[in-house]
């Protein structure tokens, strides 16, 4: 464990329940199931002590929510896709990482809680994600809301509690978007063979998207989250957040190793399975021009 | 053949986990010293009214059972289990043992597909009901000891926009009014949304310090006024042409589609609702509202 904390890389993940309760349905499905397997063999010869997880499955409304249960336990059922099955978990809490992240929230001006309560309902993406990836709970992990009314400034201010928690810990932390890219499912059902990503203009922003990922342009991404919203998104809130929580973590820059192990289509959302590794050389150093808040002012009134 | 069921009354009947918590019942695990008492005597108005009533079955339609696909409706005869609010679990951790009309939400289900719309029976047992649902049938009936029918809301006025989910629950209102009468029960049905539903983003240490509460904004208050004013005057088939402007201007909860369906179900009713009650819950606007259906 070192003195100062760090993010060794962070990680984009798909959260919808096809990819664990039946890949062998989908070639693709099967194909985010290897992928799964494949990063975590690989993850399981690192040195990583934690995974903090960001989850646009998680609304919140009463600022930031951070789960902090020790072990939290259930039988999870989708409220969409309930007839696939249901799905047992145990997870293992950093309540201490979970705490650090909550006081340098508040001390940021963000209105924030952990949330320690039996049968509180961890949401679809991060049992998925977490049951695949984290199987056996080797690693603990921290789970984070996605505030309905958050916007980008408060969003980085988040951000940037967790990277300040991850820094003070001690620890090797990995920070995880959970997260699909375009998110329109099918509204109608359709047999799993049929599936693909649900128009045209969805898969071209997903590939742009890809594209910069890979480029290891986390900034640059960040800052099209907003026209990934309106482009590729259901606007079910009021914005594309989790790239810009992702970029506060790791560092508002584009000096990345970005690597896609997966992408295919589940149910018609753009499903990618990405690393991000901070490295020596910008992929490219564009301009942004937003600001880079280190504390969190008041709420904007923002509507979701 | 059974005689022909009714629609007995319909009721916009808003779930804020707050009036649970600040009922205190023995379901729900926090305790509260008070709170919201205006909205929860109107759910007391509401209950003695229901009392004089006879029924079978509650029908719930709920924004917290948000499905993309169609409509759903609960498929298992008993569910028994613990609801945390994700959003307010200090609030709202509620042991519920209940009992689904199963057959009833069969015919419901049966009748909107025979219609054209997109549905699916729930059967996993280990579902777990959403707080919404809850919410309102415990406030309408605590003793629980009516079974009830839940059915999800679609996500349409996100996935295309407001006219587009409210064409389809209209039709889904319809469908449930036949089903209804060819069962040969006597149904209430519940709307379980808010009005204006803009929240505040903190709370206060005592949740229940009513010096707190308020509505969030005056242009949200106006337009409850507005639908509320129309609901007195039995006015709601122009409630259904205002709904998209309410929806977007208010951020109102009835992008969910369960007025829309109620209203409907009900024939878009010209005859005066019955306000039990109005009041703010963390911003948010609520009324508790019945129609009762003409002999």
């Amino acid at each position: 464990m070192s003195s100062t904390g760090k993010s060794p890389f962070g990680l984009v993940l798909p959260g919808l329940p096809q990819i664990l309760l039946c890949p062998e349905k989908n070639p693709g499905w099967e194909k985010l199931f290897l992928a799964f397997q494949q990063l975590r063999s690989e993850m399981e010869t690192q040195s990583i002590d934690g995974l903090i997880l960001y989850s646009t499955y998680w609304p919140s409304v009463i600022g930031h929510q951070i789960q902090s249960y020790p072990e939290p336990q259930w039988t999870h059922v989708d409220d969409e896709f309930h007839d696939l099955g249901s799905i047992p978990y145990h997870f293992r809490v950093d309540s201490d990482l979970a705490q650090t992240i909550n006081e340098q929230a508040k001390a940021r001006g963000l209105h924030s809680r952990t949330v320690s309560y039996k049968g509180f309902p961890i949401d679809t993406g991060c049992v998925v994600a977490l049951k695949l990836l984290n199987p056996d709970n080797r690693w603990p992990v921290v789970i984070v809301s996605s505030n309905v009314y958050a916007d980008r400034a408060e969003t980085i201010v988040f951000g940037k509690a967790a990277k300040g928690a991850i820094e003070s810990s001690g620890k090797n932390i990995v920070p995880i978007i959970i997260t699909s890219l375009s998110n329109r499912l099918h509204t109608h059902w359709i047999r799993p063979e049929e599936d693909h990503i649900h128009s045209l203009k969805d898969q071209e922003w997903n590939q742009k998207i890809l594209e910069f990922l890979s480029a290891g342009r986390l900034e640059d991404v960040s800052q099209l989250s907003r026209q990934f919203h309106r482009e590729a998104r259901v606007p079910k809130v009021a914005n594309f957040k989790p790239f810009w929580w992702l970029a506060s973590v790791l560092g508002q820059n584009n000096f990345y190793t970005g690597r896609i192990y997966e992408y295919q289509p589940v149910f018609g959302s753009g499903a990618a399975i990405i690393s991000l590794t901070p490295s020596d050389r910008a992929a490219r150093d564009l301009e942004f021009d937003e600001n880079d808040p280190e504390k969190f002012l008041g709420e904007r009134q923002v509507i979701s | 053949m059974p005689n022909k069921g009714k629609i007995v009354a319909g009721v916009l009947a808003p779930h804020p986990p707050h009036l649970v918590y600040a009922e205190n019942p023995p379901q729900n695990e926090p305790r509260a010293e008070c709170g919201w008492e205006n909205l929860r005597w109107a759910y007391e108005r509401l209950r003695k009214s229901l009392s004089h009533l006879d029924y079978d079955v509650l029908v719930v339609h709920s924004p917290h059972w948000r499905t993309q696909v169609g409509t759903h409706f609960l498929g298992v005869e008993k569910f028994s289990s613990l609801s945390v609010d994700p959003v307010f679990p200090n609030l709202f951790r509620y042991h519920y043992d209940l009992a689904v009309d199963v057959s009833l939400a069969q015919q419901i289900h049966d009748q909107a597909e025979k219609e054209g719309l997109t549905v699916k029976m729930m059967k996993n047992p280990h579902f777990r009901i959403d707080y919404g649902t809850i919410i309102s049938c415990h406030m309408t009936n605590p003793t629980w000891d009516k079974p009830i029918v839940g059915i999800s809301s679609n996500g349409a006025a996100r996935y295309f926009n407001m006219e587009v989910l409210q064409a389809e629950m209209l039709r889904l209102g319809e469908a449930t009014r036949k089903a209804i009468e060819d069962s040969g029960k006597k149904a209430v049905l519940l709307a379980s949304n808010s009005l204006s539903h803009r929240h505040f983003t903190v709370e206060g240490e005592v949740p229940e310090d009513m010096s707190r509460e308020h509505i969030s904004n005056h242009n949200q208050y106006l337009w409850d006024m507005k639908i509320i004013d129309l609901m007195k005057k039995g006015k709601t088939e122009e409630i259904l042409s205002i709904m998209s402007d309410f929806t977007e201007t208010a951020t109102a909860e009835t992008d969910g589609g369960s007025l829309s369906w109620l209203l409907s179900a009900l024939k878009i009713p010209k005859y005066p609702a019955e306000i039990h009650g109005y009041g703010s819950v963390i911003g948010t606007g609520n009324a508790v509202v019945e129609w009762r259906t003409p002999l």
